[in-house]
């Protein structure tokens, strides 16, 4: 017992002070673990809480024409962002929002309820590429929902209505497994890379490298003073291709509506001016993203809009292969003296196979066979040949191969041959076969661009050029000597044979051939018509109404007849007859013909812009009954206005 | 009882102390508010801070055997008070805390029931006069702080409620626990944990949580625990120039409960270091006014103040340095806050209130 003002146990007053300098000293031990021994740890931290790298985006190159015509541009993109760290209520605001960007109420509430777990300092993404009017509603909104805000990117512009698309490509976000392949390992997730065509095959040329700024961000990350480091983007380079935007639209326009494909080269140097590949899908829709449905649709669809037909359709060359079959008999000294009668069919093997005259032709030559093409009397030469020789002279000129073109994912047809047959099928070579390859059907399957790449061969004392889309003039050191776009490989070709031959293929469009009805008054074109099987003939006897089985119409032709300018493939799918492809080649080659007889450089241009020009006339005589011809030379201050040409692909200017 | 009391026996080095921490607060204060929209709040605090010191002069002159006298009618009125909150209360972030008062101030009557609270348990214990508490004084002086505890608990606000639990738990171990009776009540709480565990709200359980595995969820619930670490460790032992977790908002509230991770960036160890030490001779010297109460009652109040002083300390800086979990409790004298401040002048006037009549008998 102890009085009420007894003092405490002074024992357990100084135990409390020990207890509190216990206190005290394991409060000092927290500090000096985070202050000392692991401050390098934290001031690292602090470091990467406050700096961050802000990527520069870099435009991609543009696209270009032979002459510098815009095809593919950037423009720029604005995206609308909702930032969270104003204190404002955004479900409140979601209304006004969505009816400014034209979006539904419940779209931007869900946004915002998914990205309601993330960082304050990550934007919402709201709607990428926004109209302009939503960008003014933004900018005109500013007080009322300072939480709106835009980012500019650049995009892809592409032309309108597919123009050029095969050629061209697209470009996407670089995916998870491109991220994963050495060649794309230094980009970066949501860089956008070429995905097919040329922005795929020159993507290392026209992508440019991102810069990036180092900036001070507070917690919210808005930035704060100056950046401290700067490093500037590096835009892509501009990618100057061969294509001639006049050609190329000679050739839309040729197409438009049809299934097929066709191809303009220049056959000296392998540079391609056209090439168009129906149907086709608008790569503007690529730019910004694709939705699900829409590229289920493009792959889904039978007439695969994807695919560049020019290069990746495989199909059977029909009678366009005769050439190639003249040519090896030419060579082998077969095809000068054979004679043959055509009355509409011959037995080769205990078969009977027809010609497409089923009256026959009668007497003929290899003039005639070609023009005529007659099938008898190719399936002799074939017999005569044997698949050995034919296929050898087929490969030599690029058949069964590709051509080398600078795209992505050519296709290679199919030369066949006895060692073809044994390797695929384990089966021995039928002589009959021959006789069908004769033709061009049977297993020989080629590509329109392998097709062009041969008859331009032939056509131009075996020059085998390798076919490329883009300037060699404008590509980065290295490039050529790595892709071989220039190589040139010559297969000898007897010189009256190939003049034999190509006078032949100028009769094809006269009024004695398959294709008069493609002929072109003053232009002097020579080509081979074909028409190919898309299935035997008697399965498409039991289904007459199937377009899909429709034959394939084809032309191969070039102008003028020697040493040749341009050489033209089309591919007329389901076009049946290639009198019609031949038509829609002329149509390229006119608009060829015409927009170099427009040149002025056909004129003598004087230094002072006057044109020199001659001429004739007659002068009546001094007493008036002879008349004397005069002649000179005069100087004319022509108003040089040349006719109009596009100045960019159609919707780029 | 003659009223020879006089302000030389005033503790003016105390004061000094107490008073060098808060302009030290104040002055970070400034600092971590500047370019928020809580800039200056310092001025704020001034005014708290000139406003305690006059409620502490005016307690000191008040006997507090007096105020021992009436200490029953005071707890009434405190229970009273927190029952006020819990059915008129202002509904604020979740939780019932505030009663609005007439004049748009707000009240928060928990921090008030402290005051209370130690003299009840100095009155408690200095009425019982044996060296060794029996079982019934141990449950009744558990209830004399529970029973408020339990009330601001379903308010909810742990961190206050904890901060009831030092006045038991200094008045038991100086009134006389046993150590069988420590041990037990020890381990009857370990055996409630899970239960208590179970009441808890999300957030605090979220707390918890990230108390144990910070890195678990950095822009979660460990964010703050992270920041914290993160501003603490960046100042070095001299201080960070920049001090840019503070400056640049990594570090949450930085001029309240976050207080002394702001001025550790800053100072860095050497200060953060000077700054515990400051702590350090407030709370020597008050107990040194402890020893030297003319009764029990005295030393029972000042040694309830220094447990509080203590417990908030330890809770708050703990958790700055990544020891404790976030709680919510402010460091006394630094952290903003008008309720935080007067309770502290309040309880350092008891303080000088017992020193000052030490030479009375």
């Amino acid at each position: 017992m102890f009085g009420r003002d007894e003092k405490l146990s002074p024992i357990r007053l100084t135990a409390v002070q020990y207890v509190i300098l216990v206190i005290f000293l394991f409060l000092a031990y927290g500090l000096w673990r985070l202050q000392v021994s692991q401050s390098d740890y934290y001031s690292a931290a602090a470091e990467k809480n406050r700096i961050r790298n802000v990527p520069i985006l870099a435009p991609r190159g543009k696209i270009l024409d032979r002459s510098g015509r815009t095809i593919v541009d950037n423009y720029p993109s604005f995206t609308a962002l909702l930032m969270r760290d104003s204190s404002r209520d955004l479900n409140a605001d979601a209304s006004l929002i969505a009816q400014g960007l034209h979006m539904d109420v419940k779209e931007v509430r869900d946004k915002i309820r998914h990205f309601a777990s993330m960082p304050q300092f990550q934007p919402i993404y709201l709607k990428e590429d926004i109209t302009m009017d939503e960008e003014s509603f933004i900018e005109a909104h500013k007080s009322e929902l300072p939480e709106l805000a835009t980012i500019m990117a650049y995009r892809r512009l592409y032309p309108l209505k597919g123009f050029l698309a095969h050629l061209i490509g697209y470009v996407g976000e670089v995916s998870e497994d491109m991220l994963n392949q050495a060649q794309f390992e230094l980009y970066d997730p949501g860089d956008v890379v070429g995905k097919s065509g040329v922005e795929l095959q020159y993507n290392s040329v026209l992508m440019g490298k991102n810069g990036s700024r180092q900036v001070v961000v507070n917690s919210h990350g808005k930035e704060v003073g100056k950046p401290l480091d700067e490093k500037p983007a590096e835009p892509g380079k501009p990618l100057k291709l061969t294509i001639d935007v006049d050609l190329q639209i000679a050739a839309e326009e040729a197409i438009e509506g049809k299934n097929g494909a066709i191809i303009a080269m220049d056959p000296h140097t392998g540079e391609i001016l056209a090439m168009v590949s129906r149907p086709v899908f608008d790569p503007n829709d690529f730019a910004v993203r694709i939705s699900k449905g829409e590229w289920n649709k493009l792959v889904t669809d039978p007439d695969k809009p994807l695919l560049n037909k020019a290069i990746q359709a495989q199909l059977a060359p029909g009678s366009t292969f005769k050439i190639i079959m003249a040519t090896a008999g030419w060579q082998e000294g077969v095809a000068q003296d054979l004679n043959v009668h055509c009355n509409g069919g011959a037995e080769f093997y205990g078969r009977r196979f027809g010609c497409w005259v089923k009256t026959g032709h009668g007497e003929v030559d290899l003039t005639k066979a070609i023009y005529q093409s007659c099938d008898v009397f190719f399936y002799t030469l074939a017999e005569k040949l044997g698949i050995g020789r034919i296929s050898k002279y087929a490969t030599d000129l690029g058949l069964g191969q590709k051509t080398g073109i600078d795209l992505p994912q050519e296709a290679s047809g199919v030369m066949p041959s006895e060692e073809w047959k044994l390797r695929n099928f384990r089966q021995k070579w039928f002589a009959g076969e021959t006789i069908s390859v004769g033709i061009g059907q049977g297993a020989v399957t080629t590509t329109p661009v392998q097709l062009m790449r041969a008859i331009a061969a032939i056509s131009t004392d075996g020059r085998m050029v390798v076919p490329h889309v883009a300037d060699p003039a404008g590509l980065p050191p290295g490039y050529l000597e790595i892709n071989h776009y220039t190589d040139v490989k010559n297969i000898p070709i007897d010189s009256t044979g190939w003049n034999l031959i190509t006078d032949a293929m100028g009769r094809v469009l006269l009024p004695e051939g398959t294709a008069p009805s493609a002929h072109v008054p003053g232009v002097d074109i020579a080509g081979k018509t074909g028409s190919a099987q898309v299935v035997s003939l008697a399965t498409r006897a039991k289904h007459q109404n199937n377009e899909a089985l429709n034959q394939n119409g084809w032309f191969v032709g070039f102008t003028p007849r020697r040493n040749p300018d341009v050489v033209v493939a089309v591919l007329f799918e389901g076009g049946e007859h290639g009198k019609l492809a031949a038509r829609l080649a002329t149509q390229v080659i006119k608009a060829y013909v015409d927009k170099q007889r427009r040149q002025p450089t056909k004129m003598v241009e004087k230094s002072d812009g006057k044109v020199e020009i001659g001429s004739l006339w007659t002068d009546p005589g001094a007493d008036g009954d002879g008349q004397k011809l005069q002649g000179g030379r005069f100087s004319v201050n022509l108003p040089k206005q040349p006719l109009p040409l596009a100045t960019a692909a159609p919707g780029l200017n | 009882m003659a009223r020879n009391i006089s302000f030389r026996d005033f503790d003016w080095l105390l004061l000094t102390f107490v008073l060098i921490i808060c302009a030290l607060g104040v002055v970070e204060i400034r600092s971590a508010t500047l370019h928020t929209k809580f800039a200056g709040v310092h001025i704020k605090q001034l005014y708290w801070i000139g406003g305690g010191l006059a409620g502490m002069f005016a307690v000191s002159v008040l006997n507090y055997q007096m105020l021992l006298e009436r200490v029953h009618w005071m707890y009434i009125g405190a229970v009273a008070s927190l029952m006020s909150v819990l059915v008129f209360g202002q509904k604020y972030l979740g939780a019932r805390r505030w009663v609005k008062l007439p004049g748009g101030n707000h009240f928060q009557p928990s921090e008030w029931v402290k005051l209370i609270l130690i003299l009840a348990v100095a009155k408690y214990f200095a009425d019982l006069q044996q060296r060794e508490l029996s079982w019934s004084d141990f449950v009744k002086a558990g209830a004399i702080v529970g029973v408020p505890m339990l009330m601001v608990l379903a308010q909810p606000d742990l961190g206050t409620a904890l901060t009831y639990l030092p006045i038991a738990i200094i008045g038991l171990f100086l009134g006389g626990v046993r150590w069988k009776q420590a041990l037990i009540v020890v381990m009857l709480a370990g055996l409630a944990m899970p239960l208590a565990w179970h009441h808890l709200k999300d957030y605090q359980k979220q707390r918890l949580v990230s108390f144990m595995a910070p890195d678990a969820d950095p822009r979660g619930a460990g964010y703050h625990v992270a920041q914290s670490l993160i501003a603490v460790g960046s100042g070095g032992i001299w201080g960070s120039s920049s001090g840019s977790q503070t400056h640049l908002a990594f570090l949450p509230e930085p001029h309240t409960d976050f207080i002394f991770a702001a001025f550790s960036e800053e100072h860095g160890f050497v200060g953060a270091l000077a700054l515990l030490l400051l702590y350090f001779i407030v709370l020597m010297r008050l107990t040194q006014n402890a020893q030297t109460a003319p009764d029990r009652a005295g030393t029972f109040i000042v040694m309830g103040v220094v447990a509080v002083l203590t417990f908030h300390i330890l809770v708050n800086i703990g958790m700055v340095v990544g020891f404790m979990p976030v709680t919510g409790i402010p460091l006394p004298l630094m952290s903003y806050g008008g309720s935080s401040v007067l309770f502290m002048f309040l309880a350092l006037g008891m303080v000088m209130n017992v020193r000052m009549r030490r030479f009375v008998n």
